[in-house]
């Protein structure tokens, strides 16, 4: 495997409705401030890939659109994603392992204000058997929640915990979109959505963009001297029948874990793409994080923009290693119901 | 076993999606000014290119178009199409014509209807200009232009109309 | 930056009406629908998916053997939605919920109503409510509810 590293990462302020920016206006900002910070340009880019959701801007190939917010004169090399960005970065990845990129450019938008998400989720579900029946996303998780609650897997305490924690650690997020702190009475007061969950367990509705820049060993060290490396990277998928997965457990996350040989390493800090409270006590204990700080920047409860979640939890973590000098971060990123679709990612400081 | 006992090899699945469209920044801007009956377009404060209708920025440089230029409603045919078949809920009667219109001074067409003229005579390079709507019923929208119509004079030969490098 | 109460603002509705094939497992399953029967597939170790599964996740091999389940199951888990949202088809508070069909061995995902949270549990017997009018499609079966 070459070496890649991680060498800029940019976040627009998360915004509950975006509405005086159109996509291409979110988009350029991120990309400008990382050229910036790194002093390079899209002439240094070599591939370029983008995450969005053609169902979020409700117009088919809505995501070419955004490659207008790029320089694309002389021609560029670039590919799209219909998924978070951060399987931008994977495919990236992939570009610079085969020897057809050195860098990698990778943005992810999303704007939930202007449509329903709730419906736009049901449509990623089975257009047979799930679709027609119109399941929202907050009854979707809340079905695992339930059974991870039944069987003493997590408890409602926990779920409290993460709510609390993930309003206080906003502090440590100059983009977060919710900061007010709340309480163990504020949380309980608050009524179901979808029974186990309330609304507080839940992301809000949010817009924004984020980008980052990947680089092999040898054109890291070009940009810049604070090259974060991606030590491992791996995702897998479960079945795409739901009543068929056990939702108690993830197999394809403990073979990532196995895969990754991540057993034996102490993290010093983890970001989840945890959308849902039940999420974090779930998977600190499916990834054996129970010692490790997990969602410092808050996470996607206090501010989830679709399509950018999940290269955020990358570049969040990637922040708090360079900022921080710790040596071993754990970014997760998700996709699909109940956690179906799962990436690790193992950086460190060190080559 | 009549027709409808016969079992269907298929499921309807229909879907429908609401949205609350925002414009963003540089519509915004644009559609403000086509109420007033002006087209503004904006350009690259790198290569100067004019964008109209713009989106907010210059797909060759990556930049913000931050620079507006105001635009008259004279320009030519870039390139056109008659168009023979009737599209479910276009109120227009065929055969018409869709034309990609240059305004003078933009480095980009759009797309609009030729008007007031046989259709035989349309031809790319031709002078055209705006018909406009009665000033009462502007709106946010292009559609404030009613058609483009000819006008008298000479045609361009559209590869004058190339982008220059700077 | 436009100042926000100078923003303009359009609604905007998105329609299609796809047409899926059904292929011959689905097709098996949906017209069984119509006769009010459930169906599942069985595998060659003797699991049964229901709704009818085209292949097996784990095996990956290919299920062609339709055995009748349900109608009546168990619910596997749920969630409760008090105050239903514009497109969800049961206007009264109803659940979301996972349903082990008698016969089968994985669950199906439908609804649950005419009932309170309260009377809900995981294990709660269940049992499927057909729609007035059978279109082949998996609202056929209107919502399941509990057995009597």
């Amino acid at each position: 495997m070459k070496k890649v590293a991680i060498i800029g990462y940019a976040q627009h302020p998360i915004l509950k409705n975006a509405g005086a920016l159109n996509e291409v206006e979110l988009i350029m900002p991120v990309v400008h401030q990382l050229f910036d910070d790194l002093g390079i340009g899209q002439k240094d880019i070599d591939f370029t890939c983008s995450g969005s959701c053609d169902y979020l801007q409700g117009a088919a190939f809505a995501f070419v659109e955004g490659l207008s917010a790029i320089q694309t004169n002389p021609p560029i090399k670039e590919s799209h994603v219909e998924m978070d960005a951060a399987w931008a970065m994977y495919e990236s990845m992939l570009k610079i392992q085969m020897g057809d990129a050195q860098t990698a450019l990778i943005y992810g938008f999303g704007k939930s204000s202007p449509g329903d998400l709730n419906a736009i989720i049901s449509l990623q579900m089975d257009p047979y058997y799930i679709s027609p029946l119109w399941p929202d996303r907050v009854s979707l998780a809340a079905l695992q929640a339930r059974v991870l609650l039944d069987q003493n897997i997590i408890t409602k305490e926990q779920m409290l915990t993460t709510v609390v924690e993930a309003r206080a650690n906003s502090k440590n997020n100059r983009n977060a979109l919710i900061t007010d702190l709340i309480n163990e009475s504020d949380y309980f007061s608050h009524a179901m959505i979808s029974s186990p969950l309330n609304n507080l367990d839940c992301p809000p509705i949010s817009d924004g963009s984020s980008a980052m820049i990947i680089a092999s060993e040898e054109k890291a060290y070009e940009f810049t001297d604070q090259p974060i490396w991606i030590e491992g990277i791996d995702h897998r998928i479960e079945s795409s029948n739901l009543g068929a997965r056990d939702l108690s457990t993830s197999a394809t996350l403990q073979a990532s874990i196995n895969q990754l040989d991540l057993e034996n390493i102490k993290f010093d800090i983890a970001e989840l793409h945890t959308q849902f409270s039940h999420e974090v006590p779930f998977l600190k204990s499916l990834l054996n994080l129970q010692d490790v700080p997990t969602n410092l920047s808050g996470g996607p409860l206090i501010g989830n923009v679709m399509m950018c979640a999940g290269l955020d939890a990358i570049g969040k973590t990637y922040e708090s290693l360079k900022d921080n000098q710790l040596k071993h971060g754990l970014a997760h990123a998700t996709s699909g119901p109940c956690l179906q679709h799962n990436m690790l990612v193992h950086l460190e400081t060190q080559k | 076993m009549s027709a409808e006992d016969t079992p269907k090899d298929y499921s309807e699945s229909p879907i429908n999606l609401e949205y609350f469209y925002t414009a963003g920044s540089a519509t915004t801007r644009f559609l403000n000014q086509v109420k007033e009956g002006n087209i503004v377009g904006q350009a690259c404060p790198k290569c100067k290119a004019v964008y109209v209708p713009p989106r907010g920025s210059c797909p060759r440089c990556g930049v913000a178009t931050d620079i507006e230029v105001p635009l008259t409603d004279k320009g030519c045919i870039e390139s056109f199409t008659v168009v023979h078949i009737p599209i479910p809920g276009n109120p227009i009667v065929p055969p018409y014509v869709c034309a990609m219109i240059r305004l003078d001074g933009a480095n980009i067409s759009f797309l609009h209807l030729i008007q007031e003229v046989d259709i035989e005579q349309i031809r790319i390079g031709m002078r055209i200009q705006a018909v406009w709507k009665p000033k009462e019923e502007w709106t946010h929208s292009l559609e404030n232009i009613k058609w483009f119509a000819p006008i008298d004079e000479p045609d361009i030969d559209v590869a004058t109309l190339r982008f220059q490098e700077l | 930056m436009s100042d926000s109460k100078d923003l303009l603002r359009a609604p905007f509705e998105l329609a299609y009406n796809y047409k899926r094939s059904n292929g011959p497992v689905m097709s098996k399953f949906f017209e069984a629908l119509g006769e009010q029967k459930i169906l599942g597939t069985k595998n060659s170790a003797g699991k049964v998916f229901s709704p009818a599964a085209e292949f097996d996740p784990e095996t990956h091999e290919s299920l062609k053997e339709i055995v009748e389940v349900g109608p009546g199951g168990a619910v596997e888990s749920f969630s409760w939605i008090e105050t239903p949202q514009h497109h969800h088809l049961i206007k009264e508070p109803f659940a979301f919920a996972l349903i082990k069909l008698d016969g089968a061995d994985t669950c199906m995902l439908h609804m649950v109503a005419n009932c309170n949270e309260a009377d809900l549990s995981i294990g709660s017997r269940v049992t499927a409510n057909w729609s007035e009018v059978q279109e082949q499609r998996i609202t056929d079966i209107k919502f399941f509810a509990l057995e009597k």
